[in-house]
């Protein structure tokens, strides 16, 4: 088994125009998505959610900017920790996010084995 | 195991509860702050939306959710330099509340005045009708832009730009407009009438959306009626007698269409598929209308509605009852519409010749030859009488003032049931 970490991008935007009804429906997206992951034994860790809000610290002058980050469209949602035994199998149950509906993507990062 | 968080999320829970966040915070902010009041329940929904899938949800959701509003706005105003300049007390307000538990029957309470005070707020009389319901949707409803312009046909930016010319009145107008008064109520009650009803119609006879929004509107407009009716200002016969005549309607809604979606009239619908249940709940209403001393035109409307839904078989329902009730209603508010209804249950009640003398009576028919159902009742009566030419013509021009393709679907049907080249047919009778 190899371990993966998901990180979760998207746009904090778009969720200004989503309707309550359809935030619901992403919320129950995501429980059948990850139910499916921990019933097959995928999910090391369920990670969590960060907010849009934060500043970072820049280079040798350790200048303090605000977010966004590199671009709002990509900023780091959340993150989560699983197990499978290759990236093909991760690559393909990452297929199953809902936050690829909103036009966000799923980055599989792979853990350096020792 | 990390799946102690499978409880489910009750149905619309997101959109009830923003219903009751918003009129909730606007109450303490101010009508002025209502999209202040939106964002903060936006930004709410959304953090439940990013850490419920992940952490579960929590055990009471609407606890959640409003503790988390709250906190959001008390910060909004820490933070926010004019609000501590202008209206220092509403942290104050804000926190006072939190003495009352969300979940627990005061609480109950005070949501429902917040909610009914929103939509006796929403029935301003300077706005229009349309921004009336509009309004109601997007505060009490939890309907976004995109989904009232979907209800209500409309489009987008004409929906967008209706809740911002509101919101503007109510910046402006300030506290001139904050609904505090309960003598006011008497005022607006009426006005709150029309747009439940309105909004119930939209979900009725708005024939080009799909049914299942059409459906939810109805439910909407039932759902604030009953809230309404809960509340010592709003437990009325009048509120009862609306109620009852859309739970009576209401329960027709599965009925009156048929698989493809095409409209049944009245005549073919198939019975068994009424809702039994809203028409009992139809008929406690009904009950609870008929103490007091008010006679509306909602009591005699759901009269009517109530012998349809008596009534075992189009032909056995009690016609002449029906006729006595639109003649009562054409008395408390004449229109040209109930003097239709009213001919086309006498002629049911006494025959075709006599419905079609009395429809060709109707006084100011001119302005009845824009709605395409009177040409139709003319054209009916002529069919059941055997003159099917003289009725094809005006099912032809009942079709060439359809408004929906549904209707004009109904009256294409309707022609085709008088083939042309028999001038006259004899029935018996």
């Amino acid at each position: 088994m190899a371990k993966f970490m998901y990180l979760f991008r998207s746009n904090p935007e778009t969720y200004r125009s989503t309707s309550p009804e359809q935030m619901q429906q992403i919320v129950k997206k995501w429980m059948e998505w990850k139910a499916g992951l921990e019933k097959n034994g995928h999910v090391n860790q369920l990670g969590e959610r960060l907010d849009v809000t934060g500043k970072v610290v820049r280079g040798k002058s350790k200048t303090v900017t605000d977010g966004p980050y590199v671009e709002v469209k990509d900023s780091v949602q959340g993150y989560m920790l699983l197990e499978a035994k290759d990236l093909d199998l991760a690559l393909e149950l990452a297929k199953g996010c809902p936050v690829l509906e909103r036009d966000g993507t799923v980055e599989v990062r792979p853990f350096i084995s020792m | 195991m990390l799946t102690d968080n499978v409880r489910e999320l009750v149905d619309h829970l997101f959109r009830i509860e923003a219903g009751k966040m918003v009129p909730y915070l606007t109450r303490i902010l101010g009508l002025g702050r209502l999209d202040l009041a939106e964002d903060v329940v936006q930004d709410t929904l959304c953090r439940a939306m990013e850490t419920w899938p992940v952490h579960g949800v929590p055990e009471n959701p609407s606890a959640w959710l409003m503790r988390v509003a709250r906190n959001r706005a008390i910060d909004l105003i820490r933070r926010d330099a004019q609000f501590r300049y202008f209206s220092p007390e509403l942290t104050h307000l804000l926190k006072l509340r939190e003495n009352v538990l969300p979940g627990t029957p005061a609480f109950q309470n005070e949501i429902r005045d917040d909610q009914l005070r929103m939509m006796f707020s929403c029935c301003h009389p300077e706005l229009s009708m349309e921004a009336q319901v509009t309004l109601i949707l997007k505060t009490l409803c939890g309907f976004s832009v995109a989904e009232i312009a979907h209800a209500l046909l409309a489009s987008e930016e004409a929906i967008e730009k209706r809740l911002g010319r509101a919101k503007e009145f109510f910046r402006e107008a300030g506290a001139f407009v904050e609904f505090t008064d309960a003598e006011q109520i008497p005022g607006r009650l009426n006005a709150l009438y029309q747009a439940i009803y309105l909004l119930f119609n939209e979900g009725y006879h708005g024939s080009q959306s799909e049914q299942t929004v059409r459906d939810e509107l109805c439910f909407e407009a039932i759902h604030l009626a009953l809230l309404l009716s809960e509340h010592p200002h709003g437990n009325r016969p009048a509120t009862f007698a609306l109620l009852a005549l859309m739970c009576f309607h209401a329960s027709r809604l599965d009925g009156r269409m048929d698989e493809d979606g095409a409209l049944v009239q009245l005549e073919l619908q198939d019975r068994s598929k009424w809702d039994r249940d809203l028409i009992a709940r139809g008929f406690q209403f009904l009950e609870k209308s008929s103490m007091g001393y008010e006679l509306t035109e909602f009591h005699l409307q759901a009269g009517i509605a109530s012998l349809h839904c008596a009534a075992p078989s189009y032909k056995e329902t009690d016609w002449a009852k029906i006729v006595e009730f639109y003649g009562e209603l054409y008395r408390i508010s004449p229109s040209p519409i109930v003097a239709l209804n009213r001919a086309v249950a006498l002629g049911n009640s006494l025959g075709p010749k006599a419905g079609l003398a009395e429809l060709r009576n109707i006084p100011d028919g001119g302005q009845l030859w824009e709605y395409p159902f009177f040409p139709a009742a003319q054209g009916e009566f002529l069919r059941l009488l055997g003159r099917l030419e003289e009725a094809r013509e005006y099912f032809e021009k009942a079709e060439a003032l359809a408004r929906s393709r549904t209707e004009s679907e109904f009256f294409a049907r309707k022609i085709e049931s008088c083939p042309p080249g028999f001038a006259q047919l004899n029935l018996p009778g």
